[in-house]
This record gives C-alpha cells, structure tokens and sequence, in this order.
C-alpha cells in the first residue's frame, strides 16, 4: 500500500513578540527593544498515513493540531522536516476557505478550485454538483460577505469534496453546518472512505472521530504522544486531558482507574431482551466523589446510549471499588456492541478515569426487526 | 467496519506524482511551482479587476479616468504654460506615463496585497508571490488599454512612430514588467513585517518620478549639466530611466525637434543609435531579470514567517 502523507520529523517554531513593533518607524526609534521568544508548537512528529486511512488527530487547545494540518497543507512551512504528499489534496482549515468577500459565490468557487490547482473548465464541470451539494441555490450569485457563516462553510465543504482529492483534511469545520448539513457532510466523508481516499480529520468530538476513524493521533503540547488503533487513542486523550488539568488546577483526581469490567457469570454474551449486570471494578489513590458513566456503542461507532452522569453520583475510597451496573432489559438487536465506562466529576464536564471498549458485548436475538433496537411495534389496521 | 473494507475501492496513486513540503524549498522548486500555478494567476488578475470595479459598466472607463487626468494636467503645466517648446509634447508625455503608470500601480497596489489576503494565505497554499504579481497582471491590462488609446493619439495627430524602433517594444516591455514584478513581489513580503513601509515607499515612488524623464526631457534639461561633472551614469542608474526612454524613442521618434516657440533645435531625447538602444535594453533585461531572480530568493526568506505576522 502506497503513503499518501509522509511526515518526517516536522519541528515548527514561532517567534512570540512580547512588544510588537510592527512598523518601521518604531523599529528604528526602539532598536533592539522588544523581546521574543521562540515557543515550539509542533515537535518532532513523524507519521505516515497509507492510501485510503482515515485518521483522526485529537489533542487539547493549543496542542497543535491545527499547525501540523497546516503544515501538511502546504500553509505553513515547517522550521526543520518534511512532508511528502502523494495525489491532490483539498483542505479545510478552521472556519472557511479564504473567500474573497467582495466576489460572489459563483466567482468564488472558481478561484477557489483554481486555488486547489483546478482549471476553470474542471470547476465549470462539476459546478452544478457544487451548488446542489451545498444547497446555496440563488445566492450562488450574491456576493459571499452576505453569507451567514453556516452558507459560507458549505459553500467551501462542498467546493473541497467535490474537486475529487485523493487526500481530504479537515480541521474541525463541520460544527457550523446545522444538523442536517452535518450529517450530508458525514455521509460524504463515508463515501469518501469506501472510495478509498485518504481522509485527515481534526474534531474535539469523540463520537465523531470513533464513528469515522480507525486509528488516532494525538498531540500533546506539540508531542506526538499516540499513533494506533482509535480505542486507545480515545483513552490516552481522555488521559492527557485530564493530566494537563491536574498541573493547573491541582484538583485531587490523580490515580483513578478502572482496572476491570466483569459479569457474574464470566460471560458477555446475552439473549436480547434479557437483563445484565457488570462489576466494574476501580482503583482510587485518593477518596473522590464523582459521577459514572456508561456509553453503549455500535460497531460502526455509532453511540446507542449514554447514561445521565448527574444522576450517578458514587463516592470512591482510597483503594479499591466496585460499582455494579444493572441493566434491567437490553432491547438490542443481533450484533456486537462496546461498553465505555467512566469517572467524571461533580459537575459532569470533567472525564476523570474512562475505560474505551471496557467490554464487548455480543447479543443474539431470534425475532425478525432489523437495526439496533426492538421496539416491537403492534402494528393493526383500523 | 468489516463489511466497508470490503466495498473499499483501491485508489490507484503509485504513480501520482509527489510533494513535498519542506523547511525551505529551493529557488528552482519554487519557480516550477510559480510556473504550474499560471492559470491561478490568470484568475486572480480577472478577479482583481472585477473587484475594482465590480458593477460598474463603465469599469474600464473609470479605470482610466486618472491616468488621462494627470496626462492633461501635465500637458497643460509643461506645454501650455511652461511653454517648453516640445512640438507634439503630449505624445511624448503619454508615452512615458504609460510605462510610469504599469511600474506605480503595481508597486503601490502591491504594497498591502499579502496583508489584504491574510484570510486567503492562512487557509490555502498556494505560492504567495502570485497576489503581488496578480496586481501587476492587472495593470498589464490596462497598460494595454492606455497603449491602445496612444495608439488613436498617434492616428489622431497623425505622428509617425519610429518604425525601425518597434522592434525594441517588447523587449522593453518585458524589462518593465520583470522590474515591476520584482519591486512589487519585494513590497508586499516586506510590508507584512513593517506596516508603515506603504508610506515610505509612496514618498520613494514620488522622488523617483522626478528623476525618471516622464514630464521633461532629460537631454533638453538636466543632461548638460550632469555631464559637464562626468556624473551622467547617475542619473541612468535609475532603471525606469532607460525604458522610459525606449518607449519615447519609438513612439514619439524624433530625438531633435524645432522648438514651437523658438524655432531653434531641442534635443528631446539620447542621441544613440539603433543598435546603441539594443544594447542598453539588452543588459538592462539582463539585470532586471537578476533582480527577479533574487526577490524571489528574498521572498522565499520572508513567506516562511507569513503566518505568524499575519
Ligand atoms: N501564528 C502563530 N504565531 C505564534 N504562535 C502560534 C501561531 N499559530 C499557533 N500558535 C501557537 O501554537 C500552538 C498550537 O496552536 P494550534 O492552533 O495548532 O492548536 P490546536 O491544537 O489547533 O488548538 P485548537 O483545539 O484550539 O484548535 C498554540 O499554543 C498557539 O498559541
Ligand atoms: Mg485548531
């Protein structure tokens, strides 16, 4: 299998002025004045992505992913490394493309194509498909600094999965769209996966990265600290998230795990329909009280439940605790499914332990419903 | 996810061609991307113009409302009130406005170009010095708008241009627009570090007008004086001085003409020979392009830190 993006040891540094002197006359009235400093936002990261991957960078604000996208683009150029790119690639970097305001859309998407190295007769070809997908219609001819910010990112998304890329990166544009939009936009990103594109996304949402991605990065204050499977991707992020916060906020949540999941009778298989129950074993160093939470996921990643965090308080003790999971009923159809579980804090915002896939569950079922759950609908004509 | 794997079709790219994005590409590098990139600089010189005088019919028109005012303001001051003699002077003066006007424009338009940009250079790549060179594409445009409202001049007045001379126009040309690309390109890196250059380079623009013979003659005025110091090469160190010169030599061809007021002869213009003209466009072409070659040299050492200036 061929790379597409080959990165190799890519160091970025930015020169942070702590007094601007921006302009000619201040530099030569202040020489040498004004200090700075060099802050490293990307370190030494190498990866490479094979054809057809879709890989999903997660990290905190200010990690870097948006500077290593960039990189890749072509944006940015890195202070030492490289980055080798097969095929063409289409991006779409935080809110927009670059539109120019005072051209109209139609002006727009063909600069915009002719930006991604399209020729205008290639735009002209796939024009209509561009304004059908991004449902502007008549205002494909006003000009775009009379957009609402949700017209203008679909104007762009449609622009950038429309030119054909072999590679299609995308820094977390897709939470403007409205609901409808977005999942347009998911199904796209599916067919661009099953067309074996090569797909780079940046998303603070984990039930999108685990429902699109198959393996993760994810950065740290400029570190790659994960490169895998997406499960433990999930998990090192949720680690690191909360490990930064312990450094500034000192709160006592250090050292909450969950060790393990188990069922009475050792077996995670179940008839639909029937009941279950879990032990879910966790190891505190100190006494913490907090939230569980469970999520239910399908195989393709899609999230099946979540329970409430504010209506689970447990109180952990130093040491070892279990907390038992009953589920009364499992209405879930054939198939395989993930269970997460998790600490959070009072105030349910904070992930403080989370266990990614902490058990597979696997449910036969007899009946003839199709999907995921039974509802078992009494169907009679009137 | 096992029954997508199945359906994936296998994108063929072993034989796409591959990119790299590397700390500091090489000059050769960046030409070749410059060079595959034309046909974005076709678009941005069509959408420039359009942005300039979007719906306004009469764009174009408007377009070229200053450059006739400063002509007959101009010929009114040196002609008419002056009386400086030159017969057929606005021939002369629209001849090197027009050079004048694609060298002004450019520089001035491309002063704050990156800037304007900034939203574009921070989300797509592309190479940066194609928006400075896209408001040069621009004024080519209308350069050759004003060349061919010359041209209805020389009709109108019926003057003959200097036919043997013609051949030197597009070398000439060339020269101008390497020079104009070259200052422009520099600007617009070196405006993102130093804001108010725009203002230095504006008073720089103006001083370099005067000592460019656009609105007097250089041989009927200062040219005695500078030789009898043996300082006349300074005054052809100013680059736009030889093609402004070449441009008056085709076009209003004579280099004596009778004075209207006096009847005595006026040298207007050097006396040089045909093949004297060949030489100096030839190596001034020869510098010019030097000098493009190492703005975009310095370019490419300014474009790494855009992003963090923008
Ligand atoms: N142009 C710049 N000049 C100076 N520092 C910068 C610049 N761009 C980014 N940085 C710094 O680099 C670090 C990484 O920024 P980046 O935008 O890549 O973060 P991110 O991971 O995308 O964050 P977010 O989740 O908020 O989008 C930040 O600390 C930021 O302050
Ligand atoms: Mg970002």
């Amino acid at each position: 299998m061929v790379n597409t993006i080959e990165v190799q040891g890519i160091f970025k540094e930015f020169v942070i002025h702590h007094e601007r002197h921006q302009s000619l006359k201040e530099r030569l009235l202040h020489p040498g004045s004004g200090t700075s400093e060099k802050f490293r936002a990307l370190e030494n990261i190498s990866f490479s992505i094979a054809a057809g991957e879709t890989v999903g960078i997660l990290g905190h604000n200010g990690s870097g992913k948006s500077t290593l996208l960039k990189t890749i683009c072509g944006v940015l150029a890195p202070t030492t490394g490289e980055i080798k790119l097969r095929g063409t690639l289409a991006a779409l970097l935080e809110l927009g493309a670059g539109f120019q305001p005072e051209l109209s859309g139609r002006e727009n998407v063909y600069l915009y194509g002719a930006m991604l190295g399209l020729k205008r007769k290639e735009v002209a070809a796939i024009f209509d498909e561009i304004v059908d997908f991004s449902e502007i219609g008549k205002f494909i001819d006003t000009q775009v600094k009379f957009y609402s910010s949700g017209m203008y990112v679909r104007l762009a998304f449609a622009v950038a999965v429309n030119v054909d890329p072999d590679i299609l990166v995308v820094d977390e544009v897709l939470a403007v769209g409205d609901e409808r939009f977005r999942a347009k936009c998911m199904d796209r990103i599916i067919r661009f996966q099953r067309e074996g594109r090569t797909i780079l996304l940046v998303t603070h949402d984990a039930d999108q990265v685990r429902r699109l991605c198959s393996r993760t990065i994810v950065l740290n204050r400029g570190e790659l600290v994960f490169d895998g499977p997406t499960t433990e991707g999930l998990k090192v992020f949720r680690e690191h998230l909360h490990a930064s916060e312990d450094s500034t906020t000192n709160s006592a949540n250090e050292n909450i795990e969950i060790t393990s999941v188990t069922t009475p009778s050792g077996t995670f298989d179940v008839r639909s329909g029937e009941g279950m129950h879990f032990d879910v074993a966790i190891s505190s160093a100190k006494a913490y009280a907090g939230h569980f939470v469970m999520e239910l996921h399908s195989r393709r990643g899609e999230l099946i439940s979540r329970s409430d965090a504010m209506t689970s308080p447990v109180q952990l003790k130093p040491g070892s605790n279990v907390v038992g999971i009953d589920i009364a009923a499992l209405p879930l159809l054939d198939g395989v499914y993930d269970l997460n579980v998790g600490i959070v804090d009072e105030i349910g915002q904070n992930v403080l332990a989370w266990s990614e896939k902490a058990a597979t569950i696997e449910v036969a079922y007899d009946g003839r419903e199709q999907g995921i759950i039974e509802i078992a609908p009494s169907i009679t004509q009137l | 996810m096992s029954e997508l794997a199945s359906a994936i079709q296998r994108r063929d790219l072993s034989d796409a061609p591959v990119r790299t994005v590397s700390a500091r590409p090489s000059l050769r590098g960046r030409l070749a991307n410059l060079w595959g990139r034309r046909e974005l600089l076709g678009q941005l010189v069509v959408s420039d113009i359009r942005v300039k005088y979007k719906g306004s019919a009469l764009g174009l028109f408007w377009s070229m409302l200053a450059p006739a005012m400063n002509l007959g303001i101009y010929y009114l001051v040196f002609s008419v009130f002056l009386k400086n003699g030159v017969p057929n002077f606005v021939i002369y003066l629209f001849s090197g406005l027009i050079v004048w006007n694609m060298f002004f424009n450019s520089v001035i338009g491309s002063t704050t170009v990156v800037i304007a940009r900034a939203g574009l250079v921070k989300k797509v790549s592309f190479p940066r010095e194609i928006l400075a060179l896209s408001t040069v594409g621009a004024t080519v445009v209308y350069f050759f708008v004003q060349l061919a409202v010359l041209t209805v001049f020389l009709v109108l007045l019926g003057h003959q241009p200097a036919w043997s001379y013609l051949p030197l126009l597009p070398v000439a040309f060339v020269t101008l627009y390497l020079l104009a690309a070259g200052v422009s390109v520099l600007m617009s890196g070196i405006t993102v570090y130093m804001r108010d250059m725009a203002h230095l380079i504006e008073v720089l623009l103006q001083l370099t007008f005067w000592l460019t013979p656009v609105v007097y003659s250089y041989e009927n005025t200062i040219a005695p004086a500078l030789a009898r110091h043996g300082l006349s090469w300074l005054y052809f160190v100013n680059p736009m001085t030889p093609i402004v010169m070449t441009f008056q030599r085709i076009f209003y061809g004579a280099t004596n003409v009778l004075s209207t007021n006096t009847g005595q002869v006026l040298h207007v213009l050097p006396q040089w020979s045909l093949a004297h003209f060949w030489v100096v466009n030839l190596i001034l072409l020869g510098i010019v392009g030097i000098f493009y070659l190492l703005v975009e040299y310095l370019f490419g050492r300014l474009e790494v830190n855009f992003e963090s200036e923008l």
